[in-house]
C-alpha cells in the first residue's frame, strides 16, 4: 500500500500549499446559489411542506460535492495525461494501475468531502434547516466517490480540454439542474422523469432529503450509487491499463 | 542486460519501429542515434511500457517486460524527453514521493535523496518548487529521480534536447560521471557529438530500422576517418578517405572551397542514409 500512501501524500502537499485558494474557491458557487435561490428567489416559498431554503440546502450539498469531486479528478487526470505527462510517470512506476486509480479517486473524493464540510459549516451558521444523520453523511460520501470515479474515467477517455468542457456542458451541468437539486423531479414530464431517475445525482438528492422515505427506498438510493461506483471503477481500471 | 528482439510498433499509417534487434550489455553506455522521427523515442517508450508494442519482445535481466509487471519495472529508470515532474511540489518532495512509490525504506530514501542532490548539484534548490526550475535543472532532477531506486538500466531519451550549450556541457559531465560509475545506460540522441563523447557503442537508426551498430570509432573507420568537404553544384559534398594522405591527394584535384577534417558520426549516417542526422 506504499503506492497509495505516496499518491495521497503528494495530493495532500498540493492541497496544503493551496489551502486558502482552494477553500475560498469552494465557497463561492454554493454561497451564490444559496443567496440567489434560497434567500432571493425562494424566500417565502415552500416545497413539500418545508421552506425552500431547507429544501435547497441538501441539493446544493449534493450538487457541489458532485462538481468538486468530478472536476478535481477529471482535470487532474486529464492534465496529467495531456499536459504535464505525469500520468506516464505512474505508468512507468511499479505501481499497479488499480492502486493509482484508487489513490486519485480517493483524493478527488476528499476534495468533494472537504467542500461538503465547508458548505455545511457555512449553512449551519445562518440557518438550522439542515439535519445531518449518519445516512446523510454516508450518501454524501458515496456521492463524492461516484463522481470522483466518473471524473477519473472521463479524464482518461477525453483527449482535449475543449472536449472536457463539452462533457461538463452536456452531462454535468444538466445533471446539476435537472436531478432534483432545485425542485422535485415529479414536476418533470413522465418520460424525462424516468430517465432522470436513472442518474446518480437524482438518488443523492432524494436520499439527502430523507423526509418520509421508507427503509427500502433508502437502501435503493444507496444501492444505485454503489452500483455506479463499482461499475465506473472497474471500467476505469480496465481503461487505465490500456491507455497511452 | 537489455535484449530487444524483433520489436515493432505500427500505427495506422506508419511503422515507427520496424523489426528492431538490440542487445545492450551490462555496464554499457549505449546510444541510439538518428534524426527526429527515426523511432528512438517510440523504442524507449515501449521499453518503459508507456506505449504498447505491436510485436516482438523486450527482455530485461532475463525477464520479459510488460506494463502490468510491477516487479521488473523497478529495475528501470526512465528520463523522458518531456518534463513529467510534479511542478506544484518541491524538488525534494518529488524525490520523496518517488522513493515511497518505489518502496525504499525511509532511512535509505532520505540518505539517497541527499546524495543525489549532491550528485546533480541541486542541493541549494532542493526545497524550491519545480515550476521555478530552469529546463536544465528539471532534466537533472529527472535524472536524480530515475536513479533514486538504483535501477539496473537507465533510459535517457534525448537528455540534452532544448538545453543551451553550457547546460548541455554540464549535462554531459553528469552523464560521464554516471558512466564511470558503471551504470548501464540506453541513450537516444540526434546530437552527433553527444553520441561520440558518451557512448561505448552506437546504433544508427533511421525510419524505425537499425542500420549499423558498432563503437563510434569503428563506424567512423568503416566509412573513412578523414572527410574532404567541398562545394559543388550548389551544395556541400563529402568524400571519405582512410588516411590523410589519400584525402590530400583528392583535395589537391578540387577547385574552390575545400576542407579536410576528421570524419564524425554525421558522416557515417550520411553515407548510409543520404540523410543528415541533425536535419529535422
Amino acid at each position: 500500500m506504499s503506492g497509495l500512501y505516496g499518491i495521497l501524500w503528494q495530493e495532500f502537499i498540493v492541497f496544503k500549499r493551496k489551502f486558502w485558494a482552494t477553500s475560498i474557491g469552494f465557497l463561492v458557487s454554493p454561497i451564490l446559489y444559496l443567496v440567489a435561490f434560497g434567500w432571493g428567489l425562494g424566500s417565502g416559498m415552500e416545497i413539500n411542506g418545508v421552506s425552500y431554503m431547507a429544501y435547497i440546502i441538501p441539493g446544493i450539498i449534493a450538487m457541489n460535492t458532485m462538481m468538486t469531486s468530478f472536476n478535481n479528478t477529471a482535470n487532474s487526470i486529464n492534465i496529467s495525461r495531456i499536459f504535464y505527462k505525469t500520468f506516464e510517470y505512474y505508468v512507468i512506476s511499479p505501481i499497479n494501475m488499480t492502486v493509482y486509480a484508487l489513490g486519485k479517486i480517493i483524493a478527488g473524493a476528499c476534495y468533494g468531502i472537504y467542500s461538503g464540510i465547508l458548505i455545511t459549516v457555512i449553512v449551519s451558521i445562518f440557518t438550522s434547516d439542515l439535519i445531518i444523520t449518519p445516512y446523510f453523511i454516508f450518501i454524501a460520501l458515496l456521492n463524492c466517490f461516484v463522481f470522483s470515479a466518473l471524473g477519473f474515467l472521463i479524464g482518461l477517455l477525453i483527449n482535449s480540454h475543449a472536449d472536457m468542457s463539452k462533457f461538463m456542458s452536456f452531462v454535468i451541468t444538466p445533471m446539476s439542474f435537472l436531478c432534483g437539486t432545485f425542485f422535485p423531479i415529479d414536476k418533470m414530464p413522465e418520460l424525462l422523469r424516468w430517465f432522470i431517475y436513472l442518474l446518480p445525482l437524482t438518488h443523492t438528492n432524494i436520499a439527502l432529503r430523507t423526509t418520509g422515505e421508507t427503509p427500502e427506498s433508502m437502501m435503493l438510493h444507496a444501492a444505485v450509487l454503489m452500483i455506479y461506483l463499482i461499475v465506473i471503477f472497474i471500467v476505469s481500471i480496465r481503461l487505465c491499463k490500456k491507455v497511452e | 542486460m537489455l535484449e530487444i528482439k524483433n520489436l515493432s510498433k505500427e500505427y495506422k499509417t506508419v511503422t515507427a519501429v520496424d523489426h528492431l534487434d538490440l542487445n545492450i550489455k551490462d555496464g554499457e553506455f549505449f546510444g541510439l542515434l538518428g534524426p527526429n522521427g527515426a523511432g528512438k523515442t517510440t523504442t524507449v517508450r515501449m521499453i518503459s511500457t508507456i506505449t504498447p508494442k505491436t510485436s516482438g519482445e523486450i527482455v530485461i535481466d532475463g525477464e520479459s517486460i510488460d506494463r502490468n509487471l510491477t516487479v521488473i519495472k523497478a529495475k528501470i529508470g526512465v528520463v523522458p524527453q518531456q518534463n513529467n515532474l510534479e511542478n506544484e511540489t518541491s524538488a525534494w518532495e518529488n524525490l520523496e514521493v518517488h522513493g515511497i512509490l518505489y518502496r525504499i525504506c525511509k532511512e535509505k530514501r532520505r540518505k539517497k535523496i541527499e546524495e543525489l542532490f549532491e550528485f546533480t548539484g541541486l542541493t541549494d534548490r532542493k526545497d524550491d518548487l519545480v515550476k521555478t526550475y530552469s529546463g536544465g535543472m528539471k532534466r537533472k532532477l529527472m535524472i536524480a529521480r530515475a536513479l533514486l531506486h538504483e535501477p539496473e538500466i537507465l533510459l535517457l531519451d534525448e537528455p540534452t534536447v532544448g538545453l543551451d550549450a553550457s547546460a548541455r556541457r554540464k549535462m554531459w559531465d553528469l552523464l560521464k560521471r554516471l558512466k564511470s560509475n558503471g551504470l548501464t545506460v540506453l541513450l537516444t540522441t540526434h546530437y552527433i557529438e553527444e553520441a561520440e563523447v558518451l557512448c561505448d557503442r552506437v546504433g544508427l537508426i533511421n525510419k524505425g530500422k537499425l542500420l549499423k551498430l558498432d563503437t563510434p570509432w569503428n563506424l567512423i573507420e568503416e566509412v573513412g576517418k578523414v572527410t574532404v568537404e567541398y562545394f559543388k553544384d550548389g551544395e556541400t559534398q563529402e568524400e571519405f578517405f582512410r588516411s590523410r594522405e589519400e584525402a590530400n591527394v583528392y583535395a589537391g584535384g578540387l577547385e574552390g572551397d575545400v576542407r579536410i577534417r576528421p570524419s564524425n558520426l554525421e558522416d557515417v549516417f550520411l553515407k548510409f542514409t543520404n540523410r543528415r542526422v541533425e536535419e529535422a
